[in-house]
């Protein structure tokens, strides 16, 4: 792990502000990790009402939709999407009267008080919440392990570069999410709860605190490096036990969730509001005015970015996340989804492309690595068309933390080399699989 | 705002650090031993220097255009192979012997294994062991510091292999001497002080790791402390050990080298023991009274084992498995 430049000072002290109510929004079917939603509750014509269910699935993992304004269902069909390029997606164009459903009223305080574990997973599962830190899998089924959880840790270190929308929730929503916190628990029955902040961020470590000691629960505060936040690192900075290779936290007892999870999951239970909305920081050095915005999901890019503005540079790149996991995005028409924790634009400063050189084996990768595979000795394999190697050397641990191509000095893409290769070997050992299958039905 | 953006895999920010800037980082750091080595041995040094340079960097550009490469001079490697060779040599080896060893050093050692990172020596100290086979009276006539004349004398270390002396009292050195450079050897050699400096800062930037220097340097002086009289154990000089010959230089600059070292710090650790001891065997019961150019060239070659075997401990795997 490495400290690497912050960048967040752009909006770290800049309070959360409601965006504008977009005219129109863009609501993929794919907002999760899993099979896209396959059920479209409305049809093109549809009246629709802000925070009206959309989409939903029959099983498998998935989470349903919400309509983020109220107006009519124009269009569904394929429009850009953050991640996986083109998806199908409900079009809406707002009546700008942003009417909420019926029924989405605060729950009184003895039916909180009173809710059961089962009736939360299922108001979580119908809130359609995922995990907000940028994983997107779908929280209602983290929250049913299979075994029994001795520790949650809530995961608020924050590590990416610029973005500072967890930092500003904890700062000033420090309260609800204790009380997201209390109902996570009541789930999960943990014996311990960790709330984990890098030390760059004192006041929200601070304010998270002063409701974390009434309930015995510690603040940790853990030193300001990349990947901090990531799973694997904060199960070890917290508890130095260590997720065995191939297998999930629950396996050793632990659950983490984000604090915007967290606080999602407390506006769904308290006032029946299901995720269509979330904050995120839209920052760069190209932005006059970079902010951490509370943005309703499907909102377009450039709707967001012209509350930014005006550029001060021509933009080179925009991407979506943060700039070490983050993707770069092909069009200002792509909507922000339930994963979006950020919108960088980027300028040619900023965004550094060089040719990529030779391995000169300096072994900053190797040091540098979290989980402490050679991604230098990887990526060469993969460039020698020897996926069996890379495998051997680990490649399906990789967390795609991004940290090795950042220091490369020969500015090698190992990245996206991994990525590439690690979509190949799951799909050969899918066919394997199959073949495997299929012969033992003979 | 116009409608085209680049589109490209995370991350998307890098670290300013490129291979360019840390052969320009270690050029510069090896400077102050150079002019040194030609305020010591006189303005043939300087010659020495600028022809081994020229001709490891033509040698290059001309290998690169011909096989229709990118032409990768500006990356400084070509450069340093060249500054390092002539640190190697004696100061007033004759030019065309260094042009001859550069041409060696980046054809043969480098270029023919496929140019920068696929080399499995380093480029320069196979040069110097080129040249030490081929023409072994230039490479060891080394001239007096100060003298500026043509007039030979031996290395403190080749007089106490040839038994012509017994310690540093017997060659009217102290071990100031050897710290600052006033001693007959190698170009870039001699000043210690000057190495060092340069060293340390490749450590502050973090360009090198002190694994490699420091255990190779360490092994030398315990070994030749322990096992380096011929009064019995623990009566040698360690510290001339350390102080003579090339082993500040090629501690620090070479055994470090990227490509021809191991990745790992525990790999470097294992690389610099092994450098130290086989410098050590070398210089004391050895054939040559120097051997940080062979011990350096042996340990490259057992680099891709050390790799093999030496590996960071992963996340989540537990040790044995």
């Amino acid at each position: 792990m490495v400290r690497i430049e912050e960048h967040k000072h752009l909006t770290e002290n800049k309070p959360i502000e409601a965006a504008r109510l977009p005219a129109l929004v863009v609501l993929p079917v794919l907002q999760h990790l899993g099979k896209p939603l396959d059920i479209l509750l409305v049809k093109p014509g549809d009246k629709v009402k802000r925070g009206q269910c959309l989409a939903t699935a029959e099983k498998g993992v998935f989470s349903p939709i919400h309509a983020s304004i109220s107006g009519t269902i124009k269009q569904i069909v394929d429009q850009p999407h953050p991640v996986v390029g083109f998806c199908r997606s409900l079009i809406i164009e707002g009546d700008g009267q942003d009417e909420p459903v019926a029924g989405m009223v605060p729950r009184r305080p003895q039916e909180t008080d009173e809710i059961t574990p089962d009736a939360l997973r299922r108001v979580i599962f119908e809130s359609g919440i995922v995990g907000l830190g940028g994983a997107t899998f779908p929280t209602h089924i983290k929250l049913t392990p299979s075994k029994s959880i001795d520790t949650l840790i809530v995961n608020g270190a924050e590590c990416e570069p610029y973005l500072t929308a967890d930092d500003r929730l904890m700062v000033e929503k420090a309260e609800e999410i204790t009380k997201g916190i209390v109902l996570v628990a009541r789930v999960l029955k943990p014996k311990d709860v960790f709330i984990a902040v890098e030390d760059n961020k004192p006041a929200a470590v601070a304010a998270m605190r002063r409701f974390a000691e009434c309930f015995g629960w510690e603040v940790v505060v853990l030193k300001t490096a990349y990947p901090q936040g990531g799973e694997k690192q904060v199960i070890k900075s917290c508890l130095g036990r260590e997720v065995p290779s191939g297998r999930l936290p629950f396996d050793i007892g632990v659950v983490v969730q984000n604090v915007a999870t967290i606080y999602a999951i407390y506006e769904a239970v308290y006032f029946r509001k299901p995720l269509y909305e979330r904050v995120m920081t839209v920052t760069g050095a190209c932005l006059a005015h970079p902010k951490n915005l509370l943005v309703r999901i499907g909102t377009r890019v450039k709707d967001i970015l012209d509350q930014c503005g005006p550029l001060l540079k021509e933009p080179r790149k925009i991407v979506m996340g943060g700039p070490m996991m983050g993707i770069a995005q092909f069009s200002q028409e792509t909507p922000v989804i339930k994963g979006t924790s950020g919108i960088l634009v980027l300028d040619e400063i900023e965004e550094r492309q060089e040719e990529e050189s030779f391995c000169v084996r300096c072994g900053e990768c190797v040091e540098n690595c979290p989980i402490g595979i050679n991604p230098g000795m990887i990526s060469m394999a993969i460039t020698k068309d020897r996926l069996d190697l890379a495998e051997a050397y680990g490649i399906m641990d990789c967390i795609e933390c991004g940290l090795c191509a950042y220091v490369c000095p020969g500015r090698r893409n190992i990245v996206q080399a991994i990525k590439t290769a690690k979509a190949k070997i799951r799909k050969k050992h899918s066919k394997e699989a199959d073949i495997k299958g299929a012969s033992f039905e003979k | 705002m116009n409608n085209k953006f680049i589109v490209s895999s995370s991350p998307h920010i890098q670290k300013s650090e490129s291979v360019a800037k840390i052969m320009g980082t270690v050029n510069a750091a090896l400077l102050p031993a150079g002019i040194i080595g030609v305020y010591i041995f006189g303005m043939s040094s300087l010659w020495l220097i600028l022809v081994s340079i020229a001709v490891a960097v033509a040698t290059e550009a001309l290998i690169q255009k011909g096989r229709h490469q990118k032409i990768t001079i500006s990356d400084g490697s070509a450069f340093m192979t060249g500054l390092l060779l002539a640190y190697n040599l004696p100061p007033r080896c004759p030019l065309w012997v260094a042009a001859i060893g550069s041409f060696f050093a980046i054809a043969i050692a480098k270029q023919a294994f496929g140019g920068l990172g696929r080399n499995i020596f380093n480029p320069a100290l196979a040069g110097r062991a080129f040249l030490l086979a081929a023409w072994p009276q230039h490479l060891t006539a080394f001239s007096r510091p100060f003298a500026y004349d043509s007039v030979t004398s031996a290395t403190p270390l080749h007089l106490l292999k040839e038994g012509k002396a017994r310690d540093l009292a017997d060659m009217g050195l102290g071990y100031w001497d050897l710290f600052v450079g006033n001693r007959g050897g190698s170009l870039g050699e001699v000043c210690i002080l000057a190495l060092v400096l340069g060293g340390l800062y490749l450590l502050w930037r973090g360009i090198i790791r002190w694994q490699i220097p420091v255990s190779f340097i360490a092994t030398v002086g315990v070994m030749t402390w322990v096992f380096g009289s011929k009064e019995g154990f623990f009566r040698g000089d360690g510290l001339f050990h350390v102080l003579s010959g090339g082993l500040v230089l090629g501690a620090i600059y070479m055994a470090t080298d990227y490509v021809t070292s191991p990745i790992t710090k525990k790999g470097q650790i294992i690389f610099g023991v092994g450098c130290g001891a086989l410098t050590t065997v070398i210089r004391l019961w050895g054939g040559y009274p120097e051997g940080v150019c062979y011990s350096i060239l042996i340990m490259n070659s057992m680099v891709p084992l050390i790799d093999r075997f030496v590996k960071k401990r992963r996340y989540g795997v537990a040790q044995n498995a």
